[in-house]
């Protein structure tokens, strides 16, 4: 399965890559901002998305929004510190299918990881 | 300053520290910064605006910023690895982060990306008229401080319950 993290933060998309590589997902491409990941879903066709909400250039909700005028399938999960209920309904409103709310555990991320793709599939 | 301020850091850093590293921190009791000015060698510098406005930095020594690091990022590595910077920045950003969204009052509040300072002994300024709380922090990787010096916006206003949020800047 191709994977997309978007996350200005190396660290963070380091942390990401780990859980994806226990649930034996290897096939992973990264972006530092919402503009970057724009520049690569068309090359990169990912299958599952993981995208930040603050990032230079391009933010997070910015990229779901124009992500989604041409593509309403992938499943998007929103990985962030920004936890407010108007948030939240924001983010699901622009077309994200799940949120984790940062710091995360593993074991969390890769639940919410495993739940979007069963519903994906379902 | 207002404790409401201060609490959502002092729960933040602990939720960081402990979901992300499994590390406890203990937190000591919160102090007006004095002059002289504290010095560090490492400092994570989120900035805020909105209903509050300032920034929060977390300042280590460059031991405590070694230790930290390589257990949230799992790889040992130099304060000069590009890397280390980002991993700061993330702590920052987290801390800040969580905090935001404990404030009383359902404020509005903003929270830029993070800059990190790496330099030995280098201190943070602010301006005199916005009081910088301090909370030290003993973790077993080491100490460091968390500084706040945040304040509520004159004319700030609770947001109507079905206003859309704003978006980042």
């Amino acid at each position: 399965m191709r994977i997309l993290l978007i996350d200005d933060s190396k660290t963070m998309r380091n942390i990401q890559k780990s859980v994806l590589a226990q649930l034996g997902h290897t096939t992973v491409e990264e972006a530092c901002d919402g503009q970057d990941a724009l520049n690569k879903v068309g090359a990169f066709q990912p299958e599952l998305i993981l995208v930040d909400w603050n990032m230079p250039n391009m933010d997070g909700l910015t990229f779901v929004k124009n992500f989604r005028q041409t593509n309403k399938n992938t499943p998007l999960i929103m990985v962030t510190t920004e936890s407010e209920k108007a948030r939240v309904i924001e983010a699901i409103k622009a077309g994200v299918n799940n949120y984790v709310i940062k710091p995360f555990t593993p074991d969390l991320l890769s639940q919410r990881i495993t739940e979007t793709l069963a519903k994906r599939a379902a | 300053m207002d404790p409401a301020f201060i609490t959502p850091f002092i729960a933040s850093v602990q939720n960081v520290f402990s979901t992300m590293m499994q590390l406890p921190v203990q937190l000591g009791d919160p102090s007006v910064k004095m002059t002289p000015a504290l010095s560090y060698d490492v400092s994570g510098i989120i900035g805020m605006s909105g209903d509050v406005v300032g920034n929060v930095v977390i300042s280590l020594p460059m031991p405590t910023a070694l230790r930290l690091v390589a257990l949230f990022t799992g790889t040992e590595m130099k304060a000069e690895n590009p890397d280390f910077a980002d991993a700061i920045g993330e702590l920052a950003n987290m801390i800040s982060g969580n905090a935001k969204g404990m404030f009383a009052g359902k404020k509005r509040v903003q929270i830029s990306c993070p800059s990190v300072v790496i330099g030995s002994n280098h201190t943070v300024a602010r301006p005199k008229d916005v009081p910088c709380i301090v909370i030290p922090a003993t973790t077993d990787c080491g100490q460091f401080v968390i500084e706040i010096a945040v304040s509520q916006r004159e004319n700030a206003q609770a947001p109507a319950a079905d206003a859309a949020a704003t978006t980042n800047a």
